[in-house]
């Protein structure tokens, strides 16, 4: 199967220390700067997580000092979102995979591609800078709500700035990905015969070039606010509450999307590789994706049932946030018909595929009970809320990052990971998952709001449950963590192409070369994921 | 019989929508499950490519669409009697504030929990003080923001007697999780006695009625413990570095100090302490008012 005779150096070769690294103009190792950096941020804030789960094992005050909760939830919404969550797939396996599935040697502006990095990276200092500088970390939660972030004395400009840097990354990444994806696609390439996965980085890239900047300015607005008492959203000093609420959402809605859309490309790649058959409903998959994103823009208000929205407005919205369900489900219902009648071979990737379909039905079936105007009203800013959201990003978007993280593994390093602990692991980390987020959707129905340091004696035992599941979820993550990094040390090669995959990053060597490809990648006859062994259905 | 008129329109569209929700998760999940043992590589040595149905994607795009119709439906039906509250409703002032509930009834009564007669619809003015809260009855199922410089509303009728938990669900900063309430739901006529029941008689000194009704033992303790803003043990006569129009200065507190501190808090602010968190209270607060809560505050030793 290996290719010993003469293979080119790999892209880790060519050059080696840390300024070829940090000042490199490769898509392959922009993508893997990116992949320390959000992985690094996600075990601070899965690290902020659990300590929250522990002050709340018992009510009272028992670790932390209700300020310090309430500075830690902010800084945990903070990292996981903006250091995190958005970055992660896109600008991961985005970054890597993009141009080689397109068969091209890389994105369409290498050099934007990195101060999108170091865009990154200055954000991050920025938001780290609060826990120096100032009154301590923000203690507004992550959506920085009028006029609390006004009036607070903690250190919000910082925290906010930090947000606003890290638009521009966003933006730009995107920018670089839609021009990308228009123009540098190998010759015979259509639309129509991309990966999915590029389908749904062009829906994602779209959303984060037109929705980043109404963020931007409003987070710029919100210091003017605080240093020169411009009276913005502070009725006190003639602002608007509301106001913030709309413009934060109108982004911050379509920025779920911007979460969500990319795992769902990882999720139409896995399926199909190991099922081994092509992708039943192709264009309904990839033309959903841009249905979501469209629509998405259209449903912010549905945070807002409670804000004091008019009857109207009520009704408009909620309608409309039905509406995303209806591509969405279509997603689901193709990838289930693309394992009928497959020749499946279950490895990790699927299983966290398949965990990602289950947990990410959980995420949206309680999603549609909110987007429901009597029961949002009885559920909104409660644990209900905290729950459906985490089964969402953490269950949805978090499995399918891991699960690409496994599918692409042997493809980025060329070594192979011990699938036995790896499988492990995955079991683990899908019972801590579930263990520690479905009591709160239950601890939501009986009425715990959010954002609650202490609580009612009644909700204590749910608590307890939600606190050891973060502790099983922890040790299937280091678990997992540790079986990646010993993989990487071990002598054993990985096979190019172990999964026998048909898109086009399976056809060059692995690691890749500087350039992806030796010769120009053959595309495969009747759309990507037509494998020539399978029976013609 | 339900605890409010709106827990059964509530309860309704949130069991329906979750009902429908079981049912797709377990059996998209059995059927998942299924596929990947029926058509496993040992099962199914050789794959079929099937690239789409399109009799089967119709139905299962007008399936969801219609689902979803009833479902929005129904959380209309439920919502829409919120919006308007009945004519005859007897109306009360909530106000909140950093971090205290209190209500206040039309014949100047104010009280920090809710009582409210049975099968009466009620209808309650939400003001907020400072930052934005939400005012949420679990057991009622209702819940309205209660938004500062805005005049919402929100009704409801009791319907079984007994005593019910009101939470902020509105983030407000340090002791959010600590503004808790209740609503005790009476009869007519014990309903009619409190009302012209004399608030408790105690023996509180005058100034420290004041302090509990306005919520600033929230922030400031009378015994020495660092809350959000400085306590008020020995308070007068002690030296406190502050900041004013930019500059720190180092100053003996005296009343003039705390009347103006009252009045216009965001003109000067004590180092080591947030500024700009203290609502103003020279519209609220007459001048007896103060020199009684200095008064207060003096005994603080």
């Amino acid at each position: 199967m290996t290719d010993s005779s003469v293979s080119q150096p790999n892209f880790f070769e060519v050059k080696k220390g840390l300024f070829s690294w940090i000042f490199s103009l490769d898509h392959k190792r922009i993508g893997l700067l990116y992949l320390y950096s959000v992985g690094s941020f996600f075990l601070v804030g899965a690290a902020l997580g659990v300590l929250m789960r522990l002050e709340l094992f018992n009510p009272g005050a028992d670790l932390i000092e209700a300020k310090t909760y309430n500075q830690v939830f902010t800084l945990h919404g903070v990292i996981m979102i903006f250091l995190f969550i958005i970055p992660s797939i896109p600008a991961v396996f985005g970054n890597f995979f993009l141009p080689i599935m397109l068969g091209t040697d890389d994105v369409a502006f290498p050099r934007l591609n990195l101060l999108s990095w170091w865009l990154y990276v200055l954000g991050a200092l920025f938001a780290l800078s609060t826990l120096v500088f100032g009154d301590g970390p923000a203690d507004t939660g992550w959506t920085f709500y009028a006029p609390y972030s006004v009036k607070t004395g903690t250190n919000v400009s910082m925290s906010v700035l930090a947000a606003f840097i890290l638009g521009f990354s966003s933006i730009l990444t995107g920018l670089n990905f839609i021009v990308t994806i228009h123009r540098l696609r190998a010759p015979g390439m259509g639309f129509n015969q991309m990966p999915l996965f590029a389908w749904a980085l062009y829906a994602t890239s779209w959303i984060q070039l037109l929705a980043t900047p109404i963020i931007g300015i409003t987070l710029l607005m919100i210091v003017a606010e605080r240093m020169l008492g411009i009276g913005l959203f502070d009725p006190s000093i003639g602002g608007d509450p509301i106001l913030y609420q709309h413009l934060f959402w109108i982004y911050s809605h379509p920025a779920v999307y911007i979460m969500a859309l990319p795992a769902m490309g990882i999720v139409s790649e896995i399926i199909p590789t190991f099922a081994q058959r092509t992708i039943f409903g192709y264009k309904a998959i990839a033309y959903s994706s841009l249905a979501i994103a469209f629509v998405g823009y259209f449903v912010w208000g549905h945070h807002m049932f409670t804000s004091g929205m008019s009857g109207p407005a009520a009704y408009i919205f909620s309608i409309l946030t039905f509406f995303v369900a209806i591509p969405t489900s279509i997603k689901v219902f193709n990838w289930l018909a693309t394992m009928y009648k497959g020749s499946i071979n279950v490895q990790v990737p699927l299983l966290y595929a398949v965990a990602f379909i289950f947990n990410f039905l959980i995420g949206g079936l309680t999603g549609l009970v909110v987007g429901a105007l009597a029961a949002d009203v009885h559920l909104h800013d409660t644990y209900f809320v905290v729950g459906h959201f985490h089964y969402v990003m953490f269950g949805g978007t978090g499995f399918a990052f891991f699960g690409a993280l496994h599918y692409w593994y042997p493809k980025i390093w060329g070594k192979m990971y011990n699938k036995l602990i790896a499988n492990i692991a995955f079991a683990i980390l899908f019972i801590g998952f579930n263990t520690l987020y479905f009591p709160m959707l239950i601890l939501g129905i009986k009425g715990m709001p959010r954002r609650y340091y202490d609580y009612l004696p009644e909700f204590h035992t749910l608590n307890q449950i939600s606190t050891v599941g973060s502790w099983i979820l922890i040790i299937g993550l280091l678990l997992m963590i540790f079986n990646l990094f010993k993989g990487y040390f071990s002598k054993q090669k990985a096979p190019a192409n172990p999964w026998n995959g048909i898109t086009l990053e399976w056809q060059t060597q692995s690691p890749p070369t500087l350039y992806n490809f030796d010769k120009a990648p053959e595309l495969v006859e009747g759309g990507p994921y037509n494998y020539p062994n399978a029976m013609k259905g | 019989m339900n605890a409010s008129n709106f827990v059964e329109g509530v309860d309704f569209s949130m069991y329906l929508i979750l009902s429908i929700s079981v049912f797709f998760l377990v059996g998209i999940t059995v059927v998942m499950i299924y596929f990947l043992f029926r058509y496993s590589k040992k099962n199914n040595p050789v794959a079929t490519n099937i690239t789409h149905n399109t009799y089967l994607e119709v139905v299962w795009t007008i399936i969801p669409t219609i689902l979803v119709l009833i479902m929005f439906w129904y959380g209309w039906t439920g919502y829409k009697p919120m919006l308007t509250a009945p004519d005859d409703a007897m109306e009360i002032d909530a106000i909140g504030q950093m971090w205290k509930w209190s209500f206040s009834y039309p014949d100047g009564k104010v009280s920090d929990s809710l009582v409210i007669p049975i099968d009466k619809p009620v209808k309650l003015n939400l003001i907020s003080k400072d930052v934005l809260h939400s005012l949420f009855i679990p057991a009622f199922r209702v819940k309205q923001d209660v938004v500062p410089g805005k005049d919402y509303m929100m009704w409801f009728t009791g319907q079984k007697l007994g005593t019910y938990d009101i939470l902020c669900a509105e983030y407000c900063g340090q002791l959010h999780s600590y503004m808790l309430s209740t609503v005790s739901v009476v009869e007519q006529e014990n309903f009619d006695n409190w009302l012209v029941s004399s608030p408790d008689t105690s023996n509180d000194h005058p100034g420290l009625t004041l302090l509990k009704n306005n919520a600033c033992l929230s922030c400031h303790t009378r015994d020495g413990s660092r809350l959000v803003g400085p306590s008020f043990k020995n308070l007068i006569g002690r030296t406190e570095i502050i900041v004013r129009d930019g500059n720190e200065e180092e100053i003996v507190v005296d009343n003039q100090y705390i009347i103006n501190k009252i009045k216009v808090p965001s003109s000067v602010s004590v180092v080591g302490y947030p500024s700009g968190l203290m609502t103003p209270y020279g519209e609220i607060l007459s001048d007896d008012d103060i020199n009684n809560i200095i008064d207060y505050i003096s005994t603080l030793k």
